[in-house]
C-alpha cells in the first residue's frame, strides 16, 4: 500500500468489505447497527417485496412481479423435490430462507457502494455451519446409529471398507468448510478484482480498458451472484439427502 | 464475540471511512459478533415471513391456478363432446330435410308426368278423332267427286250423241261410261 501513495493509484479493494458503525462512532458491539445491518435490512426489504407485495393479488394470471416470485419458489421447490425426494420437501422453508438470503444479498452487493454480506466469512459460516449441524442432527434423529452407515460403504470391498470409511468421515467434516469458503470466496474475489481494475482506472492510458475490464468482470459477478446461490442451496439439498437417506 | 484488544484494534481501523483495511476485515473476529447476531435476526425475519406469508400464499395460487386449468380443459373437453353433438343433430336434421325434398320433388315430378301423359293422351285422342273425321270427308268429297266425274261424262256423253245426230240411249250411255270409269 506504500507504492500507491507516490504513483497516485489508489487501491483499498479490501477497504469495501469493513464493518462499520452505519451512524457513526467506532465501536462494533454485537448490537450495533452496522452497515451489516443495513444491507441485511435491505435483503429482508427485497425478499418482502418481491415474494409478499408481488404476490399480494394472488392473481390467477400473474403480473410480472408475482411471475418472478412463482418462478423462485416453483425452481428451488422443484431443486428440493428433485434432489432429496418427497420426504424432504417439508424442509423446503429453510432451504427457501437460505436461497433468498443468499441470492438478494449476492445481488444487493452488486449495486455500486454497497456492502455485499455474503462476502464475510462470519455469515457464510454461520450458513454452512447451521446447515451442516441441522442436517447431522436430522440424520441421526431420523436413522439414529444408522446414519453412520453413510460412512461405511457396503458396496466397496470389505478390506477397502475401513480406509473409504475414514476418507468418508473427513469428507463430511470437511462439507462445512467448502460449503462456507466457496460462496465467501467467489463474492469476495470477484468484487477486490473489480476494485482492483476501478483503481487503475485513475491512470488514463489504461483506464479505458479498466472500463471494459470492470464491465466485463461484472458481468460475470451478476452470473456468479446467482450461481453462488444456486450452489449453496442445491448442495444443501444434497447434504440434506445423505441425512434422510444415507444408504448409498 | 471477540477480544476486547481485538475489538479496539478493528474499531480504530474501521472507525472513519478513509482509514484503509489493513488485511481481510473477513478475519477481522471482532465484528463477528454483530454480523453473526444480525444474520441471525435476518434469517428470523425472511424464515418468518417466508413460511407464514409467502410461501403459502404462492403455493395456494399455483394449486390454485393448476385445479382451474384443469377445470377449465374439462369444461372445454365437455364442450367439445357438445359441439360435437350438435354437429351431429344438424347433419341428421339436414340430412332428413334433403331427403324429404327429394320425396317431394320426386312426387311433384310423378304428379306432373301424370298430368302430362294424361293431357298427351287427351291430345293425341283429339288428334286422331279430327283425322279420322277429316279422312271420312275426305273420303266422302273423293266419293262425291267420282260420282259428280260419272255424272257429267254422262251428261257430256249425251250432249255429244245428241250433238251427233244420235238419240241418246240412256241405259246404253250409262253403262258405257261406267265401262270406262272402270277402265
Amino acid at each position: 500500500m506504500a507504492a500507491e501513495a507516490e504513483s497516485g493509484i489508489q487501491i483499498h479493494p479490501m477497504d469495501q468489505f469493513i464493518v462499520r458503525p452505519f451512524f457513526g462512532g467506532t465501536e462494533v458491539h454485537w448490537y450495533t447497527i452496522t452497515n451489516v445491518t443495513v444491507w441485511m435490512a435491505l435483503a429482508i426489504c427485497c425478499v418482502v417485496a418481491l415474494m409478499v407485495l408481488g404476490t399480494r393479488r394472488r392473481a390467477i394470471v400473474p403480473s410480472r412481479t408475482q411471475s418472478v416470485a412463482e418462478l423462485a419458489y416453483g425452481f428451488v421447490y422443484k431443486m428440493v423435490e428433485d434432489v432429496t425426494g418427497h420426504d424432504g420437501v417439508k424442509y423446503f422453508p429453510y432451504i427457501m430462507t437460505l436461497f433468498m438470503f443468499i441470492l438478494f444479498s449476492n445481488f444487493l452487493g452488486l449495486i455500486p457502494k454497497s456492502f455485499t454480506t455474503t462476502s464475510h466469512m462470519a455469515v457464510t459460516v454461520v450458513l454452512a455451519m447451521a446447515v451442516f449441524i441441522t442436517v447431522t442432527a436430522i440424520g441421526f434423529m431420523k436413522h439414529g446409529k444408522h446414519f453412520l452407515e453413510l460412512f461405511w460403504v457396503s458396496s466397496a470391498p470389505l478390506a477397502l471398507r475401513p480406509v473409504l470409511a475414514v476418507i468418508e468421515v473427513i469428507s463430511y467434516l470437511v462439507r462445512p468448510v467448502s460449503h462456507s469458503i466457496r460462496l465467501v470466496g467467489n463474492v469476495m474475489a470477484g468484487h477486490a478484482v473489480i476494485k482492483v481494475f476501478a483503481g487503475f482506472a485513475a491512470v488514463a492510458l489504461i483506464s479505458p480498458l479498466s472500463v471494459v475490464a470492470i464491465t466485463a468482470m461484472y458481468a460475470m459477478e451478476v452470473l456468479v451472484a446467482f450461481i453462488q446461490a444456486y450452489v449453496f442451496t442445491i448442495l444443501t439439498c444434497v447434504y440434506l439427502r445423505d441425512a434422510l437417506h444415507p444408504h448409498h | 464475540m471477540a477480544t476486547e484488544a481485538a475489538h479496539d484494534a478493528a474499531a480504530g481501523a474501521a472507525g472513519h471511512a478513509a482509514a484503509p483495511a489493513t488485511g481481510m476485515p473477513q478475519l477481522d473476529f471482532s465484528t463477528w459478533g454483530n454480523q453473526i447476531f444480525w444474520l441471525l435476526v435476518t434469517l428470523g425475519v425472511i424464515y418468518f415471513v417466508l413460511s407464514r406469508v409467502a410461501l403459502p400464499r404462492i403455493g395456494a395460487v399455483l394449486a390454485e391456478r393448476s385445479g382451474t386449468i384443469t377445470n377449465d380443459l374439462a369444461a372445454a373437453e365437455e364442450l367439445k363432446l357438445k359441439a360435437v353433438a350438435a354437429e351431429k343433430a344438424y347433419n341428421e336434421a339436414l340430412a332428413k330435410a334433403r331427403s324429404e325434398a327429394q320425396a317431394i320433388i320426386a312426387e311433384t315430378r310423378a304428379a306432373i308426368n301424370a298430368q302430362l301423359a294424361e293431357a298427351t293422351a287427351k291430345a293425341d285422342a283429339e288428334i286422331s278423332a279430327k283425322a279420322a273425321e277429316s279422312e271420312a270427308r275426305i273420303a266422302e268429297i273423293r266419293a262425291g267427286a267420282l260420282q259428280s266425274v260419272a255424272e257429267m261424262a254422262r251428261d257430256t256423253t249425251d250432249a255429244l250423241v245428241s250433238a251427233l245426230g244420235g238419240r241418246a240411249d240412256g241405259a246404253g250411255v250409262e253403262a258405257a261410261v261406267a265401262a270406262r270409269m272402270k277402265g
